[in-house]
């Protein structure tokens, strides 16, 4: 789907920030805030925009401490329908935060989040092994968040060192 | 021994501060100013950039360089000018600097004849009649209008020239007003400097950030290239200020005349940095276009949100600049921008530091963040509430005259 220069814009400006409101939208894009609406209403309704989630550092809170895995599984796609069939059953499981059908030495990468090791450990031989056409699994559990969707969660980041008035 | 001052040279006691200095003490010792008075890009470096040059200090590439800079790094300069401008320099007629601004000192030095004039287009950058002077030249200023959207007229032009006049310095996309000069306008002064043979300095460190059309240069107009030193730099476009890389160029004996005293006096331009610079130009457009973008999507949130306070805003074409009147208020450049200062904690820089015809403006820089920037019009409608009939805060008669009395 091609979309307008404005419309680009205003993904732009939601992508960094989606609580930027609409009135402020049209004056960085030289519209009406009606204007925005609408097109903003247009690009949900064609899931161009999916949802507005937070990024939310859940390990900072006390009792919220939870356990991610990523892991990487074979399987063997089914005839017909190939691998969109096994991905169904792997992604209805709530536990499943992501699903991405991959290249290279796997074919699933399935993020999976609990509160303990143990909750995974469980998923994994339980529900995610004993699915048919799955050959393999390597879980790989996640020890830090340093970056996530573009934003730096543990390290340095860049400061404003600028003098207040410069030519 | 006598007073310390008396043995200065006459040009250096004579020379005046920098306009900006002043206020630049008065808003340092404040805490959490909101500064709108910056001249520099709020981005920081793109990584790989940084990452060039941190490479190249690892490597130990931390000897001088050829006087004129990195021959790879001018290739580079002349293939990003041609895709750029549409012009071709070979890379002898290119020279790497220490930023734009010892490229204008050296085109200066190289071109001017004591008591020559250069003719600059006001409000200006504050380094232009400084540098014109301290070069032995005569700076003669032409006021660009406001209603006439900061541009000068080729009438205009061609009535400022005298008998004495070498050359005009352009600077389009303009620091302090924003404005550009499009194709159309470049041609038609172009007309006129060829006429009275005029040479042009070029100051197009800005031309990056053009937002509504192309970056325009007048070297790219029929005849100009051969009476035309361009003049740019890393600082802007690739967010590289605190580098101070710069270059020029333009007609081969020009440029081997400015490399002649770039070697006396500051030999090359750091080694590991040049190595920075290559990596932008191979690199880093596609970060420029972000930042571009951005600067864009904010200069339209600032005009629109001046305007609407009630300070009478231009859509400036280019860098990252407005320039609103604060005519209406009744005050000066310098008494609005400092009560502002002191009121509301908004560093904004007062127009006549460009020059007399910047007087009854101030600068806006909107190099930086939307979240700043609204809480600074936030601010900057509170105090512009007390000082303008009309609008809330009213009781216009008391608070004007308070403000006058600064």
């Amino acid at each position: 789907m091609r979309l307008t220069k404005e419309e680009l814009e205003i993904l732009a400006i939601l992508e960094e920030n989606h609580r930027t409101p609409v009135e402020t939208i049209a004056m960085q894009v030289q519209t009406t805030p009606e204007n925005v609406k609408k097109i903003i209403e247009r690009l949900e309704k064609e899931k161009i925009i999916v949802s507005y989630p937070a990024l939310i550092d859940w390990n900072k809170i006390d009792g919220k401490e939870h356990v991610v895995a990523m892991i990487g599984v074979k399987v063997t796609p089914k005839r017909g329908v190939g691998f969109d069939e096994v991905a169904e059953r792997i992604y209805r499981y709530p536990e499943v935060t992501s699903l991405y059908l991959m290249s290279g030495t796997y074919d699933f990468s399935v993020t999976v989040e609990g509160k303990n090791l143990k909750d995974i450990a469980t998923f994994v031989s339980e529900k995610l092994a004993t699915i048919e056409n799955v050959v393999s699994t390597t879980t790989h559990f996640l020890l830090k968040k340093y970056k996530h969707d573009g934003v730096i969660i543990e390290g340095k980041q860049d400061k404003d060192r600028r003098m207040v008035i410069t030519p | 021994m006598k007073n310390p001052e008396s043995y200065l040279s006459e040009t250096a006691a004579r020379l005046r501060p920098s306009g900006i200095r002043k206020f630049f003490d008065l808003a340092s010792n404040m805490e959490d100013v909101i500064s709108l008075g910056v001249g520099e890009p709020d981005f920081v470096t793109p990584w790989g950039i940084r990452e060039a040059a941190i490479a190249s200090l690892e490597e130990g590439y931390t000897s001088y360089t050829a006087n004129a800079g990195l021959i790879e790094l001018r290739r580079e300069i002349s293939a990003y000018l041609q895709k750029k401008i549409g012009v071709k320099y070979d890379a002898g007629q290119i020279l790497v600097t220490i930023g734009a601004s010892q490229a204008l000192d050296l085109a200066f030095r190289a071109m001017l004849n004591p008591g020559d004039e250069v003719l600059i287009i006001e409000p200006a950058f504050v380094s232009y009649a400084a540098l014109v002077t301290l070069a032995g030249g005569k700076p003669v200023t032409i006021p660009a209008p406001a209603e006439n959207g900061f541009k000068i007229t080729h009438e205009q032009l061609e009535s400022a020239i005298g008998r004495r006049t070498k050359g005009i310095l352009i600077c389009s996309p303009n620091n302090p007003t924003g404005t550009c000069f499009n194709k159309e306008e470049l041609a038609a002064l172009a007309e006129v400097i060829e006429k009275h043979d005029l040479i042009v300095f070029s100051d197009e460190i800005y031309g990056e950030l053009t937002y509504d059309g192309e970056y325009a240069s007048i070297a790219a107009i029929g005849g100009m290239k051969e009476r035309t030193i361009v003049i740019s730099g890393f600082s802007k476009a690739f967010a590289m200020t605190g580098w101070r890389l710069g270059y020029a160029a333009g007609p081969k004996p020009w440029i081997q005349a400015m490399l002649k005293i770039h070697q006396y006096a500051a030999m090359c331009a750091p080694h590991m940095l040049q190595h920075g610079a290559i990596e932008a130009l191979r690199n880093h457009e596609e970060d420029v276009k972000k930042m571009r973008d951005s600067y864009r999507r904010r200069r339209n949130y600032l005009v629109a949100a001046l305007n609407k306070i009630g300070l009478d805003c231009h859509m400036p074409g280019g860098a990252f600049y407005v320039f609103p009147s604060i005519q209406k208020t009744g005050l000066t450049s310098e008494a609005f921008a400092e009560e502002l200062l002191k009121k509301e904690k908004v560093a904004v820089v007062p127009g006549n530091a460009f020059g007399e015809s910047g007087e009854g403006y101030i600068r806006c820089s909107y190099a930086t963040s939307m979240e700043q920037l609204q809480e600074a019009i936030r601010r900057i409608e509170r105090f512009v509430g007390t000082l303008l009939p009309g609008k809330k805060g009213g009781n216009e008669g008391t608070a004007k005259a308070e403000y006058m009395n600064v």
